[in-house]
This record gives structure tokens, C-alpha cells and sequence, in this order.
């Protein structure tokens, strides 16, 4: 039936927040096209999430119910979705670009034998699909074409912001049994280690202070922890600060680190290069200290004072304490 | 054990990319280039896994000529033997990339135990090549993986989610992808760059048999119309980085 399909995504049983956006992306999608909008969840667990994709416009949910998928399986949901595909023949098959999406549909693609587009930030239905897809985790952008009978995508995280319907579908459940072999289930988690408590996680941090090459050393960082101790947030680095042992991967903010919103992003001897920037871009404001003006990070920050982190960050620490 | 490791030659962008004229690739006259990050934690990983269990490596990429010199960057680190399949002057999507690297397992003299690839691609990022060579070979994968060992025949895979680490064990040949984080590349040693140097490298030429995901362009994403405010020069600016918080709403 023509269709767009979308993947919603969930974790025993909680839905994943970007699937929401791969929803509303699948839904104007479904619009231009005139078709209606379905979508499949992997595992009974996903029954819980079922009926409410209704508020994204979602007409029929198909719920593939299966023994083994009670937790993540990347193998047995991609069969899940792949078998649903041959019955269902959408023309769109969309999830989003998250781990799990990502993943699933690669393995739906590579069993299907079909191309798959990833991290789209647009597309244009019809015949080739024509599309945008985001290179260097965002700093570079790319149109495509892709040809064929369902065309496979995933969507670039925060590409476009979650919306319910304005007018809500009634969603039937309509739950299915995929057949899946023993091969199709020998990957999934066997179990869980949880994660290290305590300090505030970067991700989630109102305030981050960055350190880059021109901290000099592990010991440099000091003046920045306290700096982000004053203001409640954590402490991020570049990838040389990483490479030289001075600080834990965890910490590192970019392409391949972790990618931050706060409210205020403070660069300290960091030069901006772009598989940096696109970790920190999503922050509200971008304060930058920096010896050199002409810095990149210095042209694309909010704010920057011209100097020697070395000493800026002592006197800004004390004019901090002098106010609490 | 022996261990396969596949990387990809990218241009090392700094603070902005150009394009080329034609649009269909980044203007590279003025830079060097590297492997992704991914993909160097991905060969330390292999060097850690020989010296602690025995066995052989091997580095594989399909590029240009030049992108020996990526080989040799891993030969420099440890890993034992590399292989160059030739690319021909095409760009390969991820499906035909993986086709030219099955043929080359499959044209392997020793069967691989394990075959380490990226998460993605530093410039693609298809998030799918390593996947696409397992269905094609019939092995597990498990992909992201930020922590790995061996362990009696399997390998004990994690990786990072939002509710802790999930953890996979998987039977041995397997296909794992890694992320950066996974371990602490070492530098290479100047004996290791004049072994590396020295040595052999394989060549194929395998057929490019065209995309199924086709190219039109390459363009930036619009820029942003920020204006920088430079508060001041040296320590004496700080209050005004005070009030700039305060401003914001964070001090
Ligand atoms: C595929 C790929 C992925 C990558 N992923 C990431 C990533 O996730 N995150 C990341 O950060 N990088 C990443 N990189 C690396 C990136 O390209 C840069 O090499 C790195 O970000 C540079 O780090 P830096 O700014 O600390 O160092 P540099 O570029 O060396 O900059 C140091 C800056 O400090 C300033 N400075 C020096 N001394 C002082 C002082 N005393 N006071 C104030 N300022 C001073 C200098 O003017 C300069 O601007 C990646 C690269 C590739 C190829
Ligand atoms: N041209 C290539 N040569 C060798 N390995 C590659 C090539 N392209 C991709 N890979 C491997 O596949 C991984 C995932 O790539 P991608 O699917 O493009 O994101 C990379 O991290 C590499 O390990």
C-alpha cells in the first residue's frame, strides 16, 4: 500500500525523543505525497507507545510482536521491519540518525540490497528522490539522488523539531509476528552496566567551559574546573586536549565527541576548527578567549576577549567570587 | 587471531572547508590529510588486541594512490600488513565500498577473526559500511563500541546508550565498529615510521560497478550572520565577562 514508514524507536518500551522527529518528518513527507503515514515498533514492550503516535499523525502502527524482542535486537528488528516491508510496500521508509536507527536501518538495506541515505536534513519525493544529507557530522551538506522502489532514509538529529498533527489520527494497532531465525537474534544486548554517577554530564550542562590546545597541559585545567564549579556546569575539551592524555575522552566536545547545547559555551585556547564547532554549535551564546583575533572560534562566537587564558581566567575567577 | 582494520584517507579541514569549483569535492590544494579519529582507536585497537592474544593485522583502504600514505600511519602503530585497493578516481558509495572490501576478505589467503571498521566515515558518514560487509560474510556485528574484549572465543562488546552501557557478546568471526574513546591511540615511534616505510604493501584493483546512491553536489550550509563583540583585551576585561553572564543568566 502506499505509504511512508516510519521507524519509532524505543527502549523497553520508552520512545525515543528523535523518533518523534522522524515522525513529523514522515508526515510531511506523507502530505506532499497524498499517503497515509504508518509506523512500526519493534518488541511487545513498544505496545505502551503504540496508540499515542496517533498525536503525530500516524494512521496504522504496525507492532511487531516477537518472544526475543523484549530488548534491543539491531538484526531481529531490522528482519521485523524488512519482512513488514515486503508486505506493506511504502514508498519512504524513515528513522532517525540514532544509534539504533542508524543500525537498523543499514542492516534493513544491506538485507534488502537497496541504498540508504543518511542523516537527511530534506528531501523531495518523487522519481530519482532527490535529497540534502549532512558530511562531516554537519559542516558540510550534500544533495543526492537515489533511485527505486522504497527509498531508505535516516534523519539528521535536529533537523527538524518534533510536532504533533494538528489534527490527530485515531491509530490502530495492528501487531504482527515476524519470522526470525537464531542468526537474526544473536546480536542483542545480553545486558546492562550502569552508567558512572556524580558530576554534571556534559550534555545536560546549562554552562560548559572548554579547553583547548592553549591550556598548555593537564595541570591548566584546574582554573577551568573551578570556573565551571562558580557557575554550576562542566568541564568539555578539544580533541587535542584528548589526544595528549590531558583530559577523558568523555569530555570531548565535537564531530566525534559528544555534542552540547548549553546556554553559554566559554572556548579557552580552542581555535574552532569546524569538527569542533559542530559539537558546540547549539549553544545559546559563545564567549571565546583566545591570543589570536583571528581565530575561527573568534568569528563565530558571540563574545571574545583577546589574551592569555592564563591570566584572563585567575581574574575571572576572582571578580566570580568577589560577586557570591 | 588476525585482525582486519579498514580506514578511509579524508582530508584534515581545519577551521573552514572550500569546495572545488565543480562542486563535487572539497578544494584540497592546501591540506593534509588523515583517517577518522574513529578509525585510529579502530587500529590501536587491533595493535592492543595482538599483543595481548597473539596473532596478525592487517590495514585495508580503497583510494586513491596516495592514501598509502594512511597505511603506512598504521603500519607505523603496529599493524602488520596493509592492502591498497585502487578506487580507480571514482567516489564509492557505501554499498559499492563494501562489495570491493568483501572481494578482498574473501581473496584473503588466512580467514580474519575479527574485522574492525569505524562507526562512520569521518567525511560521509554513511553509518553503514561495516554493517554491509557483515550481512555480505554472514557475520555478527556490533556497532559503536567503546569498550572490547576477547573472551573464549567471543567478543564482549559495549557501548554507550542513554541508560547505562549496553553490553553484546558475540561469537568470533565477528565485524565490530568502534568509536573514538575506545582507547588512547598511541604516537608512532620513529623506528616504527622507518619500518613502516619499508615495507610491502598489497595492491588490487577491484571494478567499480557504479552508485546507487549518486552524488549531484556538494554545498556549506549557510553560515551564521553573528556578529562577534570583543569585550577587551587581556585580565581587565574580565568584569565585563561577568556581566556578560550575568546577562545570559548563568553567573
Ligand atoms: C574526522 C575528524 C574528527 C575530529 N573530531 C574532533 C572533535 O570531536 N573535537 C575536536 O575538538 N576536534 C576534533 N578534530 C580535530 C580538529 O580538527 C582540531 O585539530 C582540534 O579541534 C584542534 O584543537 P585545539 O583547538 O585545542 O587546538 P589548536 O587548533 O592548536 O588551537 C589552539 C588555540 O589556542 C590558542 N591559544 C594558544 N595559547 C593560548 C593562550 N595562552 N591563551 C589563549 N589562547 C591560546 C591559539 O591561538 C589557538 O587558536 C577532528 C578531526 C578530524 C579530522
Ligand atoms: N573507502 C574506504 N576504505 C576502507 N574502509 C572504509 C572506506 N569507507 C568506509 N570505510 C570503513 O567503513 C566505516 C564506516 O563508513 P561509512 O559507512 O561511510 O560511515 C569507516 O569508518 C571505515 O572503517
Amino acid at each position: 500500500m502506499s505509504s511512508v514508514l516510519v521507524l519509532a524507536e524505543h527502549d523497553r518500551g520508552n520512545l525515543d525523543e528523535l523518533s518523534l522527529e522522524a515522525l513529523t518528518f514522515g508526515r510531511d513527507l506523507s502530505e506532499q505525497m497524498g499517503v497515509p503515514l504508518h509506523a512500526v515498533i519493534a518488541g511487545e514492550a513498544g505496545r505502551a507507545i503504540a496508540e499515542g503516535l496517533g498525536e503525530y499523525g500516524v494512521s496504522t502502527v504496525h507492532l511487531a510482536a516477537h518472544d526475543s524482542l523484549d530488548d534491543y535486537a539491531p538484526v531481529g528488528w531490522a528482519q521485523a521491519m524488512v519482512e513488514l516491508i515486503g508486505r506493506l510496500e511504502p514508498q519512504i521508509v524513515v528513522a532517525s540518525g540514532s544509534d539504533r536507527g542508524s543500525e537498523v536501518m543499514a542492516h534493513a538495506a544491506a538485507t534488502m540490497g537497496l541504498p540508504l541515505a543518511a542523516n537527511c536534513i530534506e528531501v523531495t519525493p518523487g522519481e530519482p528522490l532527490q535529497l540534502t544529507r549532512t558530511r562531516w557530522g554537519g559542516s558540510l551538506l550534500e544533495e543526492s539522488k537515489v533511485s527505486g522502489s522504497v527509498k531508505l532514509l535516516t534523519m539528521s538529529p535536529h533537523a527538524v523539531r518534533a510536532e504533533k498533527a494538528p489534527a490527530p489520527a485515531e491509530a490502530a494497532v495492528e501487531p504482527f509476528t515476524p519470522k526470525l531465525s537464531a542468526d537474526d537474534l544473536r546480536v542483542r544486548v545480553v545486558s546492562r552496566v550502569a552508567p558512572e554517577a556524580g558530576k554534571v554530564a556534559l550534555p545536560d550542562a546549562k554552562v560548559v567551559v572548554g579547553g583547548g590546545r592553549g591550556v598548555g597541559g593537564a595541570d591548566g585545567f584546574a582554573a577551568l574546573e573551578e570556573l565551571a564549579r562558580l557557575l554550576g556546569g562542566a568541564v568539555g575539551c578539544s580533541r587535542v586536549v584528548t589526544s595528549a592524555g590531558w583530559r577523558p575522552h568523555t569530555d570531548q566536545v565535537g564531530q566525534t565527541g559528544t555534542r552540547i547545547a548549553p546556554d553559554v559555551y566559554i572556548a579557552c585556547g580552542i581555535s574552532g576548527a569546524i569538527q569542533h564547532m559542530v559539537g558546540c554549535k547549539a549553544a545559546k551564546k559563545i564567549i571565546a578567549i583566545n591570543t589570536d583575533r583571528d581565530a575561527p572560534i573568534v568569528q563565530q562566537a558571540d563574545y571574545a576577549l583577546i589574551g592569555d587564558l592564563h591570566q584572563i581566567l585567575p581574574a575571572l575567577i576572582a571578580e566570580l567570587r568577589k560577586e557570591s | 587471531m588476525n585482525i582486519l582494520i579498514c580506514v578511509k584517507r579524508v582530508p584534515a579541514t581545519g577551521g573552514r572547508i572550500t569546495l572545488t569549483p565543480d562542486e563535487q569535492d572539497i578544494d584540497t590544494r592546501f591540506l593534509g590529510f588523515t583517517v577518522s579519529p574513529h578509525e585510529e582507536c579502530a587500529v590501536e585497537e587491533a595493535v592492543r588486541l595482538i599483543e595481548a592474544h597473539g596473532g596478525t593485522s592487517k590495514v585495508l583502504t580503497l583510494g586513491p594512490p596516495e592514501a598509502e600514505e594512511q597505511l603506512r600511519d598504521a603500519l607505523a602503530v603496529g599493524i602488520e600488513r596493509a592492502i591498497l585497493l585502487d578506487s580507480g578516481g571514482h567516489e564509492w558509495d557505501p554499498g559499492a565500498t563494501a562489495a570491493a572490501i568483501v572481494e578482498a576478505v574473501r581473496a584473503s589467503a588466512e580467514p580474519f577473526d575479527l574485522l574492525l571498521f569505524g562507526n562512520e566515515s569521518a567525511d560521509s558518514g554513511n553509518y553503514q559500511v561495516g554493517i554491509r560487509v557483515a550481512h555480505a560474510l554472514g557475520l555478527p556485528v556490533v556497532t559503536g563500541v567503546k569498550h572490547l574484549e576477547l573472551d573464549d572465543g567471543e567478543a564482549v562488546a559495549r557501548r554507550e546508550a542513554a541508560g547505562g552501557w549496553e553490553v553484546y557478546r558475540v561469537p568470533l568471526p565477528s565485524v565490530v565498529t568502534v568509536r573514538e574513546g575506545i582507547n588512547l591511540p598511541r604516537y608512532p615511534s620513529v623506528p616504527g615510521r622507518l619500518k613502516a616505510k619499508k615495507k610491502e604493501l598489497e595492491r588490487r584493483e577491484p571494478k567499480f560497478e557504479g552508485n546507487t546512491l549518486e552524488m549531484i553536489r556538494l554545498k556549506l550550509p549557510p553560515g551564521s550572520d553573528k556578529q562577534v563583540d570583543i569585550l577587551g583585551t587581556g585580565p581587565d576585561a574580565a568584569p565585563k565577562v561577568v556581566e556578560v553572564l550575568k546577562r545570559i543568566g548563568v553567573a
